[in-house]
């Protein structure tokens, strides 16, 4: 055989199929996971929602009251529907997902994955009931 | 570029900001975005808003809520524009404005809740 081989500097032209941009719009379970990357931008949205009510409440009473008449416009409350939406499919995507990253054992037994997720979802529950109270108790 | 090294902390941030949104978003969202904008609960007052903010353990949850969900946004968003748009030439673009932003974000937090009397 011969030695002498000369490399090149580029790669060599491998066969690759093409994948589509649309690639995720075939199966529902694609769907699903580009919905649930997508949750994303609305986790920031609501972050900015969130630095707009502190940055009003800095400024005082009169920017805090033009902010929640701002939240009454029907587009936003529209923009805001919407984005609960993805922040609970974020939420829901997220409780069970948390057993598949990290699996329970007991006793040589894989603990279910709706066992390990419950506790997530009762204390979430109770959390949001307890923020409920302290912010609408007046 | 992100070097590699920063890969686990960077994960670990959206890992962070995962849980905290997943935990916290929902309810915030629905209060302040559905339930007193249409009046299915009266709104609380500035004063009543001011002085739950002000506490400092609020302060200190509020600044978590902004930053590290942030850091989620980030990486997660970077992901979805590299794998489910294939948009891999504007790489670093995209990285200095996700990262870039979600330090912004943490900036902007840290300034106001402090500023907040």
């Amino acid at each position: 055989m011969k030695k002498s081989v000369a490399y090149t500097e580029y790669h060599p032209k491998w066969y690759r199929t093409r994948v589509s941009t649309y690639w995720w719009s075939r199966r529902w379970t694609y769907l699903k996971f580009i919905l649930r990357e997508l949750s994303s931008i609305f986790v920031a949205y609501f972050v900015l929602l969130l630095l707009l009510h502190l940055s009003a409440l800095w400024k005082g009473e009169a920017s805090y009251v033009a902010l929640q008449a701002w939240l009454r416009t029907p587009s936003v409350i529209v923009l805001n529907g919407v984005s609960f939406l993805f922040v609970l499919f974020h939420t829901i995507t997220w409780f069970n997902l948390a057993p598949k990253a990290l699996p329970v054992r007991l006793g040589g037994k894989r603990v279910p994955d709706a066992l390990v997720a419950a506790p997530n979802y009762l204390a979430w529950l109770a959390l949001s009931a307890g923020i409920v109270w302290l912010v609408a108790r007046g | 570029m992100v070097k590699r090294f920063n890969e686990p902390f960077l994960w670990t941030l959206f890992s962070a900001g995962g849980v905290v949104a997943a935990f916290l978003a929902p309810v915030l969202l629905f209060l302040y975005g559905l339930t007193f904008p249409l009046g299915w609960l009266a709104p609380p007052s500035y004063e009543a808003t001011l002085a739950l903010v002000r506490h400092p353990l609020s302060r200190l949850v509020l600044f978590a809520l902004c930053s590290l969900p942030l850091f989620h946004w980030a990486h997660r968003f970077r992901f979805t524009l590299y794998d489910g748009l294939q948009i891999k030439h504007l790489n670093e673009v995209i990285t200095v404005f996700c990262y870039g932003g979600a330090l912004a974000g943490t900036a902007m937090a840290g300034y106001l809740l402090w500023k907040i009397p």
